[in-house]
């Protein structure tokens, strides 16, 4: 097997007396999606701020291809070819939509300094290309801060997948949005990420979207790693049905979602 | 030396260690629940010094010296804690959720109408309060003689200290502040009781500058300067402490008064300046002051922007006629009005390049006048020392304005919102208390005179296209660059430094630059100025100016680029016609400052193009949900 996109070692990070991720290690293969799943407060985002850079582990390893990347800054790393969204979408409001995602490839064509050309007229066809793809060239001319908050998590996809990334982290990137956009979402993901050989580490409270697209998939619960392998080997673990699968459990993730939502 | 006098030296130290201690901690405190820093905060030490001369000269003869004196300071003091609530009342409860900008400037706006507020009802004079009856006389230390009364002060800090403790963790109310102050959220969950907690907020806060001011009534005549003098160093101290931190602020004002005690032994030019250096030092060890925490809003944006257009017909067609009628204004305006005029360009480009990082960059200065002057400055020493013609200093000043910037600016990007417009303003003053300070480089107060333009320009009309062509071209400039990559990177650092950070941008490094260039452009204004007024004082480069600067683009309207033209054309014009005529200017400025931020937060430009230009997609609600978002989103977004 080809070696791994993302390899994480013991990663651990504590906040004053709370351990919100304890000594975690997993690895992701290329072209792969893996999910961390768990309930509220597990350490998901925590794990994913790690690998992004937002955060500073306490101890542990975080490798890219085999480069270490650990307490990179996140410019660092998304330069490295790391695209990520997060839980509490996070883009330019005062933008349009498109000059949002123009923003990802003037970034990435390194020509943030420049004092004399156009911003509104560089890339834009790029731009409107990574729009099309995920649903939102119609809508390319709004000022994001006004869009629905689905359509916000679309954008922010695509401003994740202007630089083609090898490797994308999604902390719930359909949170927040009605259950069928959701799986309609997740299922383009996957499509998009499929088709280009992306890996992505992802994580979603929506348990239908999780086992319908996860090749691996990684349980969560205060910290601790409590089971990690094939979607049907973890459903079937009994200690990952008793703390998290279990009936009144999902239901309540379901609503502890929906109360955030 | 003797080792008697250090001790008196560090005595006195302490005295006014107390004073500073009393006036930051209000202010600490007022921070650290409404988020509000409170400019206003040194009128209320000057109206406690005044009230309590009221009050003296008022209650001594009926009571008897001791009790009318004793009784007096309380009673200025409640009485200023009483102003303060009606300050919250009035204003601060409409602005809880506003920009930091027009919270700090609403403030100075208090600052304003108070002091013409005390020139009219006390007038301008020194006035001497009474002795402190019981303490009149010396105790001899070390066979020094120590005013009695300063013991009274030395004791006062820690006694106020221990009772702000009592309160904090002894009653409901006092837990309630504490817990407020460290989670914001827990505010909004308050409900009701969030109005009354923060009107007792301002009272304490209040109450406790009243009794600073009261307090040093018999030690210093209260004078209509005190506000200003004491609030520079009241933000310092409680900067340098941590933001909400009342032991910080204690610790911190002990530093500070030590530190002036001493210093002004070693090097008394360097007293106005150390207090900002000593700041500016423990912002770059630790960005939250020495007991703070650190904040976690990550967005700057202002309720009302909207995306960058392009300029369409109309607009294109107004700019050309603007520029035709400035070139064709000589013929029909004389001497006087050219002046006017050409001072329009510089102020217009002065509050271009401030919005240049404002606007774009959500980075509030409150110093862009150091910048200013700095220009003016090198200009002048060019002329003045050096010999140089006004060639050499309108290339060489701006790079001297840049200069400075660049250098504070890799200070002050590492904070940002009210940090960074206190930092800011620290160096502003640093820069100031130079300028004022060093006699024999910059002629202090009198500043230098005798700058004119070269032969060929000292024509009026000359200088006057020669100012037209400088200042429109720096601000087309600026134009461009906010057009262009650089300024929207600016604008994606204000919007979201998550996401920024996260596609790549190196944002500190982008705002440093930024810094730099608005510093420059600045620079070019200042330089300008000077040689058509022909001299420069530090008045171009204290903290009024740079509250100008922020008035013009607020005028103007910050969500615009055309805004700050604007503002800075009007604000000039009002000035030249208004001043002249009142002698209340500084009232009127702060209540058009009230105005403004409660009732036209989008200035003139921004309302027309409201009014005129609004978008096909934005109902009202949607603009109104809009400028909630602006206004939440800060709190909403960490990095979850
Ligand atoms: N910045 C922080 N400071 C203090 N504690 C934090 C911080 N961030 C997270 N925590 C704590 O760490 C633990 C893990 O939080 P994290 O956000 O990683 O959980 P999560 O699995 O993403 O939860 P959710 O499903 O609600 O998003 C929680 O107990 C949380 O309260
Ligand atoms: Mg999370």
């Amino acid at each position: 097997m080809s070696e791994p996109v993302l390899q994480v070692e013991g990663l651990r990070k504590a906040f004053g007396g709370v351990i919100a991720v304890d000594t975690v290690s997993f690895e992701v293969a290329a072209g792969r999606l893996f999910a961390i799943i768990g309930p509220n407060g597990a350490g998901k985002s925590t794990c994913f701020n790690m690998v992004g850079g937002q955060l500073l582990p306490d101890a542990g390893r975080v490798q890219l291809a085999g480069q270490d990347i650990t307490g990179l800054p996140p410019r660092r790393i998304w330069r490295l070819g790391v695209g990520r969204t997060f839980q509490v979408a996070a883009t330019f409001t005062a933008m349009t939509v498109v000059e949002n995602v123009q923003m990802a490839f003037i970034s990435h064509r390194r020509r943030l300094r420049a004092l004399l050309p156009t911003a509104r007229k560089l890339y834009r066809a790029e731009a409107m290309a990574v729009l099309e793809r995920v649903g939102m060239a119609d809508q390319a001319e709004r000022q994001c801060g006004l869009l629905a908050y689905g359509d916000i998590k679309r954008v922010e996809l695509a401003i994740a997948l202007a630089h083609e990334p090898r490797l994308l982290l999604m902390d719930e990137p359909t949170a927040g949005m009605a259950p069928k956009e959701r799986i309609a979402l997740m299922a383009l993901t996957a499509d998009i990420v499929r088709e280009r050989g992306i890996s992505v580490l992802f994580t979603e409270h929506d348990m239908d979207v999780v086992f319908a697209h996860a090749d691996t998939l990684l349980v969560l619960d205060r910290g601790r790693t409590v089971a990690t392998g094939t979607p049907d080997a973890v459903r079937d673990n009994p200690e990952v049905q008793r703390i998290y699968l279990g009936g009144s459990g999902v239901e309540a993730a379901q609503r502890a979602m929906e109360a955030r939502a | 030396m003797d080792p008697a006098f250090f001790f008196i030296q560090f005595l006195s130290g302490l005295a006014s260690a107390s004073n500073l201690f009393l006036i930051a901690c209000g202010l600490t405190i007022i921070f650290g629940v409404t988020r509000i820093v409170n400019f206003a905060h040194g009128s209320f030490y000057m109206l406690g010094a005044y009230l309590a001369y009221t009050l003296t000269a008022q209650l001594m003869p009926i009571l008897g010296d001791v009790v009318g004196f004793w009784l007096a300071i309380p009673l200025a003091a409640a009485a200023v804690g009483l102003l303060a609530v009606l300050m919250e009342l009035l204003l601060l409860r409409r602005i809880y959720h506003s920009h930091e900008l027009f919270q700090l400037l609403a403030t100075f706006g208090v600052v304003l109408i108070v002091q013409d507020l005390v020139q009219t009802v006390w007038g301008p004079e020194e006035l001497f309060g009474p002795r402190a009856p019981g303490f009149t006389s010396f105790v001899v230390i070390f066979g020094f003689r120590f005013p009695e009364y300063q013991l009274v002060l030395i004791a006062a800090g820690p006694l106020v200290l221990g009772a702000i403790w009592l309160l904090f963790n002894r009653t409901r109310w006092g837990n309630l502040v504490r817990a407020a102050t460290q989670d914001r959220e827990m505010v909004g969950a308050l409900g009701v009781n969030q109005a009354r907690l923060f009107t007792g907020v301002l009272f304490l806060g209040g109450f406790l500058a009243g009794l600073a001011g009261a307090l040093q009534l018999p030690v210093e005549p209260a004078n209509p300067f005190m506000d200003v003098n004491i609030i520079a160093e009241a933000f310092v101290v409680t900067v340098i402490g941590g933001m909400g931190n009342v032991l910080g602020a204690f610790l911190a004002a002990l530093i500070i008064a030590q530190l002036q005690a001493f210093g002004i032994l070693v090097f008394p030019q360097i007293t106005l300046v150390l207090p900002f250096l000593v700041m500016a030092l423990v912002l770059v060890v630790r960005p939250w002051g020495l007991l703070g925490k650190p904040e976690t809003t990550t967005s700057h944006g202002f309720a009302g922007d909207r995306p960058l257009r392009p300029l369409g017909r109309t607009q294109q067609l107004l700019i050309a006629g603007t520029v035709a009628i400035l070139l064709l204004l000589p013929l029909v305006l004389g001497e006087y009005g050219q002046k006017l005029a050409l001072e329009v360009f510089v102020y217009a480009l002065l509050a271009f390049s401030l919005n240049f990082i404002m606007g774009a960059g959500g980075m509030v200065s409150f110093g862009h006048a150091a910048y200013f002057g700095l220009g003016g400055y090198g200009a002048a020493l060019l002329v003045h020392h050096l010999g140089f013609g006004m060639e050499i200093a309108l290339l060489a000043a701006p790079l001297f304005a840049g200069l400075g910037a660049l250098l504070f600016g890799w200070f002050v990007v590492r904070l940002s919102g009210v940090y960074f417009a206190m930092l800011t303003l620290a160096f502003a003053q640093i820069v100031w208390s130079t300028a004022f300070q060093w006699v024999e480089l910059t002629g202090g107060d009198n500043g230098m005179i005798g700058i004119w333009p070269s032969d060929w320009a000292s024509d009026r009309t000359v200088y006057y296209y020669l100012s037209l062509l400088v200042c429109g071209a720096a601000i087309a400039f600026l134009w461009r660059a906010s057009h262009a990559p650089f300024g929207y990177t600016l604008r994606a650092g204000r919007d979201s430094t998550l996401r920024a950070d996260a596609i790549g941008i190196d944002l500190k490094r982008h705002q440093w630059l930024a810094f730099a260039l608005a510093g420059t452009c600045a620079g070019v204004a200042g330089s300008v100025f000077v040689f058509s007024k022909g001299n420069i004082d530090p008045g171009s480069l204290a903290i009024p100016t740079s509250v100008d600067a922020l008035v013009m683009v607020l005028l103007g309207g910050i969500q615009t680029l055309t805004g700050p033209l604007v503002g800075g054309a009007v604000f000039h014009l009002l000035e030249a016609q208004i001043l002249p005529l009142t002698d209340y200017w500084r009232a009127l400025l702060g209540a058009a400052i009230l105005v403004l931020v409660i009732a036209f937060p989008m200035g003139i430009a921004g309302f027309l193009r409201d009014k005129l230009l609004p978008d096909d997609d934005r109902g009202d609600d949607q603009r109104e949900a809009a400028a909630r978002g602006a206004a939440e989103k800060g709190r909403a977004e960490a990095p979850t």
